[in-house]
């Protein structure tokens, strides 16, 4: 035990303190506020960040992998948008639907090849692929910011499954983080997000297909980007592009990183987006059951995601002497 | 010559291909991509929208450039020194409301509106740099959630103000000034925009704090390493971008007479793009305020045309994404590809027919007919010496050489067997002389002209010569200064074998055969160095005449030696005195017989004497083959030739075993023995020449008898 104590607390890790916390905030709004610990309350909780989770899913396994996607939430939203509105222009529901995911599917291509194979830094290449896809759907292939899901279309009946009363994108939510799961501890791929993450050049020297490796990784969190619009079009029957502009992609990071998955790549997991996910859920539903505006409820988030980031970069401090030439 | 060798030769000799190279070593060519662009946008836009250059529109266009131009150069600021400020939007959205509160709503005078403005950027600024700076945290993260939270700050602020603002009644001349008049044609942001970036630009080149920035940015643990204190630097810079952007937002404050949710909006974005298209590097260390600046101009024209030219939502952003992709992956590639692209056109050969020879086979009956006779010389120092190019040997018999660790060693007479570190120069010394107070003048490899005193006192004399008005590359510096002698006046004159390449790389230089060989004097009275001839193959011994009235010199891939005369009526001129050698010429040193010693460091092949006349097969070769496997001028096999005063040769003295001294750089004669060397062996030589004078001395021929 050294002279800082630092690493008490870190025997202590991070995924621990915000499960703690989660608890006391869970345990402190039930006596406080009223309504909190109602059933459809805590259901509405679960839902409300069951889209927000799913998005920190494909999030994390890019962070675990060393790098960030600042283009999900734009995937997210445009994607849906173009497919409503080629349903609503009349094209052939398979035909709009193979388009979108040609396009997704393209897009995480373009992040994971620029990411990969040109060297460039993720969070210039996903920046710059985010505002294209915004730019481009919204001037070139939609007509204004919200398309609705047409009538008795298979999106809108997806919103109104109901299961044990429990809204289909929980179900969705937990069978995609035990998917997560199992990819990401029991098959080879996913071991080797971990050793990539950790240190790619060692990664790569020992024979692992770093480069293609990394190209999967965003194609992968373009694909969940994709489902996770489908249901946030689902529960709202319509997708509004303005979300784009929105702090919906803050939240995503800041449900990873408060979590628990370093910023420095591999370590963490899908419980960690667990952990992450409840603490926002429970804070989000409490801030809006005690009413605060939707402006100062930004300002607090973005309070706690610096806070999140200060403590991540005290736990992890980055040394003059290790730390890599332009790692911004 | 056939009409293909005669287009080979126009080809070859007549383009400058080497100037291609020669540019890309230009830091400058950095500019050249983003410059092009600049243009390009100008132009496009220009002749697409109606009115673009007239002079309202631009006043409206640059009012807005000002404000922009100034947060780009923040932004600038902050990633030449590896960082990078997402948060500029806030803060100049921020800055802009401290103005329009204080101005508006205390109704206070405009003064203390801009010094609130100041402060907020200034105290933004200070926390980013903090938690960057101090706490080490990722830049792009940190000033990403910064900004988020400024945002979110400034969102709440406006809602909650703006009616307030619009019933004020507030106004001011100053305001008005500022946001709408003009001074000299231009508008106040434009000129604060312009003294902000000369300032700036002053400040990173030729200040102290502005080297810090450039140094952390280029490479934070040498800097660290270094003692400069990166944390403090890094916090500096991002003050400054928070006091940029914070001018920015003042002269919107008083340019809209007011705030907006739309202040600011998608600003960091912009800069960054606007940063890194003008060439501003990622990670930090490379770039300018005016790369900065041009980008400003090359972003902003496309996003207010795209307006202009009625485009719809979303268009700005998919163009600025565009923009930012392409921009980041040429700068990444480029970093990462110049030097490979500077290698593959580098090398730039030209023709040469060389003129034929006689042959030095033994028993070919010429006189370059070389023997066997080197083969029977004693070795000094075999296998403790590397590389002694030049050899000498002073008034008391002891031995002088250069060696490839950058030391001048002495062996002791009368055996030389016991040695000592006589200097250490640092480079390579190779050709070496002893001037009439017994100082030894070295021509150091890629260094210089050096002095060694007896005390042994290392003084460097020169180590350039004056620039050529149409050089691209710094011709004055000395590249690959060879060998040097020293005329009776005690101006020493010396070569310098190649303009392109430098010492170690004399081999491609072979290959590459442009003439760029220079002869220079260096003047010990006023200490000054100039060029006598350039133009030369790889110019290489000089040796004074026995009469002091003119110089030998070799031009070793022509093999040829030219005789340059110091005084009488040909004085200042050159001649070529000794042509068509089967041997490529190295150092020439006095004979005692008033004849000259001439060193072979090679010997010419058909086999590259063939490939001379074809220039596009030697540049194929230089980019495909591994330098291994590169075809260049045999140096297995040497020799010593003799000449007379017209440039008749006497004799030529060889090694044919290969054993002890297959190629010859230098020999020096003293009292009987010639001493041979050669910059890849290991071992001096000494040779007993039949029928010499015991008693000459190299010193005693220069500088008469011992004083």
């Amino acid at each position: 035990m050294n002279a800082t104590g630092w690493p008490k607390f870190r025997s202590l890790n991070q995924e621990g303190i915000v499960f703690a916390i989660a608890v006391v905030l869970f345990a402190a709004a039930a006596i406080g506020l009223p309504g909190f610990i109602d059933p459809n309350n805590l259901v509405a909780i679960v839902r409300s960040v069951s889209v927000l989770g799913i998005l920190a899913l494909g999030m994390a396994v890019v962070i675990i992998g060393r790098g960030i996607d600042l283009s999900a939430v734009a995937i997210m939203a445009m994607s849906v948008a173009w497919y409503l509105q080629l349903l609503n222009t009349g094209t052939s529901d398979g035909l709009a639907f193979a388009y979108v995911l040609a396009g997704v599917l393209a897009i995480g291509l373009l992040n994971g090849f620029l990411v990969a194979y040109a060297d460039v830094p993720a969070i210039f290449v996903t920046l710059a692929t985010g505002s294209f896809v915004f730019g481009y759907v919204r001037s070139q292939l939609i007509t204004q910011d919200a398309v609705p899901v047409p009538q008795g279309h298979w999106v809108e009946l997806l919103g109104g499954l109901r299961f044990l009363d429990i809204p289909v994108e929980v179900f969705v939510f937990a069978g995609l983080a035990f998917l997560f799961f199992l990819f990401l501890r029991y098959t080879k791929w996913g071991r080797y997000i971990y050793f990539a993450g950790d240190n790619p050049v060692a990664a790569r020297n020992i024979g692992i297909p770093v480069r293609p490796m990394l190209v999967l990784r965003y194609v992968l969190s373009a694909f969940v980007a994709l489902i996770a619009g489908l249901l946030t079009a689902a529960s709202l029957h319509s997708i509004n592009t303005r979300v784009v502009n929105s702090t919906l992609l803050y939240d995503i990071v800041l449900v990873a990183v408060i979590g628990g998955i370093g910023l420095s790549g591999g370590r963490g997991g899908v419980r960690n987006v667990l952990v992450g996910a409840a603490l926002i859920g429970i804070l989000l539903n409490a801030m809006t059951i005690i009413d605060i505006p939707l402006l100062y409820q930004n300002l607090i988030k973005a309070a706690i995601l610096l806070g999140a980031i200060i403590v991540d970069g005290i736990i992890n401090p980055r040394d003059e002497q290790t730390a890599q030439q332009g790692d911004i | 010559m056939s009409l293909r060798e005669r287009l080979q030769s126009w080809r070859y000799n007549l383009v400058p291909d080497h100037l291609v190279g020669e540019i890309l070593t230009k830091r400058w060519t950095d500019n050249a991509i983003p410059f092009l662009a600049l243009v390009a946008t100008l132009g496009v836009f220009g002749s697409i929208i109606p009115g673009f250059f007239k002079l309202t529109s631009l006043q409206e266009s640059t009012r807005q450039l000002g404000e922009f131009s100034m947060v780009v150069t923040g932004m600038t600021v902050v990633m030449l020194g590896g960082g990078i400020d997402l948060s500029v939007g806030s803060i100049f959205a921020l800055s802009c409301f401290s103005a329009v509160y204080v101005f508006f709503i205390l109704e206070q005078s405009i003064w203390l509106a801009l010094a609130a403005s100041l402060a907020a950027g200034l105290i933004f600024g200070a926390v980013n740099g903090y938690l960057v700076g101090y706490l080490r945290l990722r830049a792009f993260l940190t000033t990403l959630v910064t900004f988020i939270f400024g945002r979110a700050l400034f969102d709440i602020l406006v809602t909650t103000y703006a009616a307030d603002v619009q019933l004020s009644s507030a106004t001011s001349d100053v305001l008005d000034f500022i946001g709408d008049s003009t001074f000299s044609g231009l508008s106040v942001s434009v000129w604060l925009a312009i003294i902000l970036a000369i300032v700036t630009h002053i400040a990173l080149t030729r200040s102290r704090p502005g080297w810090h920035v450039l140094a952390v940015g280029g490479s934070r643990r040498s800097a660290h390493n270094a003692g400069i204190r990166v944390r403090r630097t890094v916090f500096m810079t991002y003050v400054f971008s928070g006091f940029c952007a914070s001018i920015g937002g003042f002269l919107i404050a008083c340019r809209l007479s007011g705030a907006g949710p739309g202040t600011g909006l998608n600003l960091e974005i912009m800069a960054l793009t606007a940063a890194v298209v003008g060439g501003v590097s990622l990670g930090g260390g490379r770039g300018s305020v005016v790369k900065g600046l041009m980008g400003a101009i090359i972003v902003l024209t496309m996003t207010n045309g795209l307006i202009r030219l009625g485009y719809g939502t979303g268009t700005n952003q998919m163009v600025l994404g565009i923009m930012l992709a392409v921009a980041v992956t040429i700068d990444i590639r480029w970093l990462k590809n110049r030097h490979k692209v500077l290698n593959e056109v580098y090398v730039a050969p030209v023709y040469l027919k060389m003129g034929a020879t006689q042959s030095a086979v033994p028993g070919s009956g010429t006189p370059y007919e070389l023997d066997n006779r080197l083969s029977a010389a004693d070795h000094i120092g075999l296998g403790e010496l590397e590389g002694p190019e030049d050899v000498i040997l002073d008034r008391d018999d002891h031995l002088y050489c250069g060696t490839r660790h950058g030391e001048i060693v002495r062996f002791f007479a009368p055996d030389y067997v016991k040695s000592e570190v006589f200097a250490h120069i640092g480079g390579f010394p190779l050709g070496l002389a002893f001037d009439r107070e017994g100082n030894l003048i070295s021509c150091v490899g890629a260094m210089g002209l050096y002095s060694v005193s007896p005390e042994r006192e290392v003084k460097r004399l020169s180590a350039e010569t004056s620039r050529s008005w149409t050089s691209i590359v710094d011709d004055a510096r000395l590249r690959d200064p060879n060998d040097c002698d020293i005329a009776p006046d005690g101006r020493i004159y010396f070569t310098d074998s190649t303009k392109r390449y430098d010492a170690h790389d004399w081999a491609l230089d072979s290959i590459e055969n442009r003439a760029t060989g220079r002869l220079l004097v260096y003047d010990p009275k006023d200490r000054s160095t100039r060029t006598l001839l350039d133009g030369y193959r790889y110019t290489n011994g000089v040796c004074m005449a026995h009469d002091g009235k003119s110089l030998f010199f070799a031009e070793s891939w022509a093999c040829r030696v030219h005789r340059y005369w110091l005084e009488g009526p040909k004085a200042g001129t050159a001649e070529c005195v000794i042509r068509d050698m089967p041997g490529y010429p190295d150092n020439i040193n006095r004979a005692s017989d008033g004849n000259y010693w001439m060193a072979w460091l090679g010997m010419r092949t058909p086999s590259f004497d063939l490939s001379l006349r074809h220039p596009a097969m030697r540049k194929r070769m230089t980019r495909r083959l591994p330098q291994d496997e590169w075809l260049f001028p045999n140096i297995n096999t040497g020799g010593v030739v003799k000449f007379n005063e017209k440039g008749g040769i006497v004799e030529a003295l060889g090694d044919l075993t290969g054993g002890a001294h297959p190629m010859v750089t230098s020999m020096r004669e003293h009292k009987g023995f010639l001493f041979v060397g050669g910059i890849l062996n290991n071992r001096i030589g000494r040779y007993r020449i039949a029928g010499a004078d015991p008693n000459w001395t190299s010193p005693a021929s220069y500088w008469g008898g011992k004083p």
